[in-house]
């Protein structure tokens, strides 16, 4: 975290954003607390964010600010300095927990803590209680105690905390799960990894996975900054990349680089929706649609061969819309004319029963191939119904009522990532709506109502669960299922299902 | 009867399709009715595209075609042809119209065949589903509301088309299709599930005795 003063500005400054003000360096783990979301950054006395969906985020202060004294604590400021940068939050038991970086002149730095009982600043009970420093380098030993990442092992419920910066060490400190400091205050850290900072870690069937941050931040869009990892069978280690590097010598199979327009992700942190929908928080260095600042982002989190995989959150485009349980493609449930028209079987020239097959143009009768034009709404909607249309599933065949243009809903609000979308027919205003018999139709129309506004949550395995934003007179949560081979319909959500998850492909 | 067990004496290749029997009977295992009353096929274009099949099964081939509830032997007149219902068991999952139409010399390619049965609920079943699959296309009744079509040449799969929620009343229950084969194999499954996707359990194909 070699950052510069000019970044704590950046984090102040106004955000033209299309999510609200997601403008911010170094955020915490986002955790969410009664439906709403909340994640702290670097920052002069730790700028907070509140989102109530995830999507759209505004600026609420400081955490300092309820703090007694407005700023870290004395013994925090006499191991560290008082700048407050890059903090983690986790909650345990009744209790939230915040670590945050209070370096002075690097590597000479704390890490404070902070407990509170709610993350709501408008709650009678807010306030944040000074911990003391947790960790802390002295400025000359082979470590900067900045960037905590905080991790509660389900295995057996207890805490540690992962901390450092490049110069020297990542290391590891258990934490005493009810106090939220030092479990063993006398033991030597341990030394997990090196060359990396915003460390943290996750853990899946059996597997401690550590996050951390290579190359270089806080210079825009030339920040090299890239979120690197690496696995072990014990909480302590050793973590070894996907070729068996030691992180502690360097290695780090790679999470997430830059892509897009977006330079330099860095400061993983897990964001766990429940029924295996996994998302993770991070920052780009530069987001070049919005001026080159820094953002925060929120992404899905795949799994694939063992080790955590950055997903895309889906983006405006046509698409054909396929089952994983049946590999049918949804559909407007009309009757569907082949691309380029009618024809006989074709492709068999020279075979003695082509003409008893059909025989006609698809034969390829000597002629050169012309290329056949595809097919649009345009071209075969004629004899469409006018009014509500069934939905149903058959095999894809690049008909058009089975593209479907998946594009933002305008001022519709949205969820962790992303935001509503509209999905309709290609070509057409003909909207995917859910019926108050949990069932669903195709209306003539888009009209914004909460039943044709559509989540689409990338899973574990790539494929994406669909659900509408409401199903009228509902408050079941319900998502887009196949009951069967031809027929969807909406259902509960079961992430041990294929009934519920769904590709959208190119079409 | 009588004449169907003939054919299966005559057709080793239809020991799936067995003879009534006398009781009520539930479904298999996996929820499959396995008791259907069959007409004989009537010859038709064997176009499967929905609208063709939609104005086929909309058109009158004989009385009460949408109401009626066959016996074992009786018969209707379609188009100045005598054909009969039959009682069919089958110890599949599906039936296999192919065989029976077969066994009775009738074609099996360009032919409609209308299949009814009777579900015999120990109570009102709220939010089930009907779940067919069929060889060619099919359309399908429950109680007398059309529930499923499904069209296009296609082979009989589990679940292929699945209702809307229904509800099965306490009692007798009508289900009742009409299956379009243009050419080859013809067949069809059907089963309820409940909210779950799992088989309806308790419920009886409770047929008309003879």
């Amino acid at each position: 975290m070699r950052r510069a003063v000019v970044l704590a500005l950046l984090i102040v400054s106004p955000v033209l954003a299309l999510d609200g003000q997601p403008g911010m360096h170094d955020p915490s783990t986002v955790v969410m607390q009664d439906g709403r979301f909340y994640v702290y950054a670097t920052g002069n006395g730790l700028p907070i964010a509140i989102s109530d969906d995830g999507w759209t985020w505004r600026r609420k202060g400081t955490l300092m600010q309820a703090v007694p004294g407005g700023k870290p604590g004395p013994d925090v400021l006499a191991r560290g300095g008082n700048n407050t940068w890059a903090p983690d939050l986790i909650r345990s038991g009744d209790k939230y927990f915040v670590y945050y970086s209070a370096p002075g002149t690097q590597p000479k730095s704390a890490i404070g803590l902070l407990i509170g009982t709610t993350l709501d600043p408008e709650s009678p009970d807010y306030k944040w209680e000074d911990g003391g420093p947790v960790v802390w380098s002295d400025g000359v030993e082979d470590s900067n105690a900045i960037d905590p990442g905080v991790f509660r092992d389900p295995t057996n419920g207890s805490l540690w905390l992962t901390y450092g910066s490049y110069f020297g060490y990542i290391r590891l400190v258990e934490l005493d799960p009810k106090s939220g400091k030092r479990l063993y205050p006398n033991r030597k850290a341990i030394d997990i990894a090196i060359n990396s900072e915003a460390s943290i870690m996750i853990f899946r069937d059996g597997w401690y996975y550590l996050l951390v941050t290579h190359g270089s931040c806080c210079a825009g869009a030339n920040s090299s900054y890239n979120i690197r990892m690496g696995r072990a069978r014990k909480v302590t280690g050793p973590f070894l990349d996907n070729i068996g590097i030691d992180l502690l010598q360097g290695g780090g199979k790679l999470f997430l680089g830059s892509g897009g327009r977006s330079i330099g992700p860095g400061h993983f942190g897990l964001l766990d929706l429940g029924e295996g929908v996994q998302k993770f928080s991070l920052h780009f260095e530069a987001d070049l649609d919005r001026g080159g600042i820094s953002v925060l982002d929120i992404r899905p989190l795949l799994w694939r061969d063992g080790w955590p995989e950055a997903g895309s959150n889906l983006t405006a485009g046509t698409y054909q819309i396929e089952s994983a349980r049946t590999g049918t493609a949804l559909e407007m449930a009309v009757q569907g004319i082949p691309v380029g028209g009618p024809r006989g079987r074709g492709g068999r020239a020279g075979a003695g029963g082509a003409a008893a097959r059909g025989g006609g143009a698809g034969r390829g009768d000597g002629g050169p191939a012309e290329p056949v034009p595809s097919q649009d709404a345009a071209q075969v909607s004629e004899n469409w119904p006018a009014g509500a249309v069934d939905v149903r599933m058959s095999p894809y065949m690049l008909q058009a009522q089975q593209k479907w243009t998946v594009a933002t809903a305008p001022n519709a609000g949205g969820y962790p990532g992303s935001p509503y979308f509209k999905i309709t027919i290609a070509g057409t205003d003909r909207a995917l709506t859910a019926t108050r018999e949990g069932e669903l139709v195709i209306a003539p129309a888009f009209t914004g109502a909460a039943e044709q506004l559509w989540r689409v949550d990338q899973l574990a395995d790539g494929t994406y669960r669909v659900m509408p934003k409401a199903v009228p007179e509902s408050k079941e949560p319900l998502a887009l299922s196949a009951a069967g081979f031809s027929t969807p319909t909406l259902a509960r959500f079961r992430a041990d299902s294929d009934r519920q998850r769904w590709r959208f492909r190119a079409p | 009867m009588t004449v169907y067990r003939t054919i299966l004496a005559s057709l080793a290749i239809l020991s799936v399709l067995v003879c009534r029997a006398a009781t009520a009977t539930a479904p298999d295992a996996e929820g499959f009715l396995q008791r259907w009353m069959i007409l004989e096929p009537i010859g038709v274009a064997g176009q499967l595209t929905d609208g063709a099949v939609q104005a086929l099964v909309k058109t009158a081939h004989f009385p009460d075609q949408f109401t009626v509830v066959p016996r074992d032997g009786d018969r209707v007149t379609v188009g100045g042809a005598e054909l009969a219902w039959h009682t069919v068991d089958t110890a599949r999952y599906n039936v296999n119209l192919y065989h029976f139409a077969y066994g009775l010399k009738k074609p099996t390619s360009n032919v409609l065949f209308w299949i009814v049965t009777v579900v015999e609920s120990p109570r009102e079943m709220i939010g089930v589903r009907l779940a067919i699959g069929s060889n060619a296309a099919s359309v399908w009744w429950v109680n007398g509301a059309e529930v499923i079509g499904i069209y296009n040449d296609r082979q009989t799969v589990i679940d292929d088309g699945v209702s809307k929620r229904l509800t099965l009343k306490k009692g007798q229950n009508v289900i009742r299709a009409a299956v379009v084969n243009a050419g080859g194999a013809t067949d069809f499954c059907a089963r309820f599930l409940d909210a779950d996707d799992r088989p309806i359990r308790g419920i009886t194909v409770a047929l008309p005795q003879l």
